[in-house]
């Protein structure tokens, strides 16, 4: 029997913790990428002059622009912690042959938590 | 499975027909109390569809020709119970991932076992049988690296599994670096510097991602994502010329 409507299973290869890892590296790192000129932009400004910086620090007062910063960073402390564990699996001797690190994700995710809420900290 | 009492029930088979293009058949099998998914596209081939292409030699998980995606993920159909991957009586059966499709749950492999030659997969002797036979330490280190990936039966469950793969034609993927660093641990093979070379090229270790999905799939708990991980290392070492021999 043919039928038409049996749709094509999704690709279940991808459900588990280091493939998430690598999409949430993959991810902050492009937002990074996209955030980093602006980053350099205001550091270029402060070479410039006091009024053009001092015109872009008051746009980055802005709660909005605040918030971006905010996700910004703890996808910075993401990034990095995620890097770090790559650099663990490849660099360092493997403890047994499914090891991959996978703990390593949970506290890299926490500690980028961590980062976020030591930010608000500041900010509020 | 509890809701499933022999003579009666039966499972739900969805099967992959045709090439590129093509559409799911489904057909009803008796479902029993043991019964390979291997089994049960025999069954399906048997007394239903007598023209359903697919692959399987040895039925033991020797071979590594039977390999299919059930249910979304790639597996050994041979040695995959039914009752360990059956999703509501139900089993949709399809081609492994990555590879071209020649027709059914039959892929085109060619490519998949030319990448283990382009990451330098070819064994070079030293000796010949006049020689004396070269002795081996089992409990050095390389060799216990060499011997936690020579069990590879070249199913390519590992190839299907990975993105990057999919993602980039050029990749030679984890059963063939897996290969290659066997024999880079592998005191009797001549051509480390080849072999190094190989598979640190573009398309080799580089472009793994360590997604891990080779190493969570493969059926004999061979972990691909360690060998690569010890070819990135050992070719870095090489770099800083630190490599110990
Ligand atoms: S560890 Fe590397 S080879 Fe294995 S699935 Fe991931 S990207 Fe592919
Ligand atoms: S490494 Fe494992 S999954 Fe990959 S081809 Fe070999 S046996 Fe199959
Ligand atoms: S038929 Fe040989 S491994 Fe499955």
């Amino acid at each position: 029997m043919s039928d038409a409507s049996v749709s094509r299973p999704r690709n279940a290869a991808r459900n588990h913790r280091s493939y998430a890892a690598f999409i949430g590296h993959r991810l902050s790192g492009v937002a990074l990428a996209v955030f980093l000129p602006l980053h350099f932009l205001a550091l270029g400004l402060a070479l410039e002059g006091r009024a053009a910086l001092d015109g872009f620090l008051a746009y980055a007062e802005n709660p909005l622009v605040k918030f971006a910063e905010w996700g910004l960073v703890i996808l910075l402390g993401l990034h990095l912690c995620f890097g770090i564990r790559l650099l663990v699996v490849e660099l360092l001797p493997w403890r047994g042959d499914d090891d991959d690190r996978a703990g390593l994700i949970g506290w890299g995710l926490a500690l980028a938590i961590l980062v976020g809420v030591v930010f608000l900290w500041g900010v509020i | 499975m509890k809701d499933m009492t022999p003579e009666t029930d039966t499972l739900e088979v969805r099967i992959w027909r045709g090439r590129d293009e093509g559409r799911f058949e489904t057909y009803e099998v008796p479902a029993r109390e043991n019964q390979t998914v291997l089994d049960v596209v025999s069954e399906v081939q048997r007394h239903h569809e007598p023209a359903l292409a697919y692959r399987f030699a040895c039925r033991v998980g020797v071979c590594g020709s039977c390999a299919m995606t059930v249910n979304g993920k790639p597996r050994w159909t041979c040695r995959t119970h039914v009752q360990k991957v059956v999703d509501g009586g139900a089993l949709t059966i399809e081609p492994l991932r990555n590879m071209p499709r020649i027709k059914d749950l039959a892929t085109d492999m060619t490519d998949f076992f030319d990448k283990w030659h382009r990451a330098g997969g070819r064994f070079e002797g030293t000796r010949t049988r006049h020689d004396p036979i070269q002795p081996v330490d089992p409990e050095s280190r390389a060799r216990k690296n060499a011997n936690a990936g020579i069990e590879c039966i070249n199913c390519a469950v590992c190839y299907a599994a990975c993105d990057v793969v999919a993602w980039d034609d050029d990749y030679v993927g984890p059963a063939a670096l897996n290969r290659a660093w066997t024999l880079l641990n592998d005191e009797k093979h001549g051509d480390q510097r080849g072999t190094l070379d190989a598979a640190t090229a573009a398309g080799g270790c580089g472009s793994c991602h360590t997604q891990g999905s080779c190493m969570k799939h493969c059926p004999v708990g061979i972990s691909p994502t360690r060998s690569i991980a010890g070819i990135k290392r050992m070719s870095l070492m090489d770099f800083l010329n630190m490599r110990g021999k």
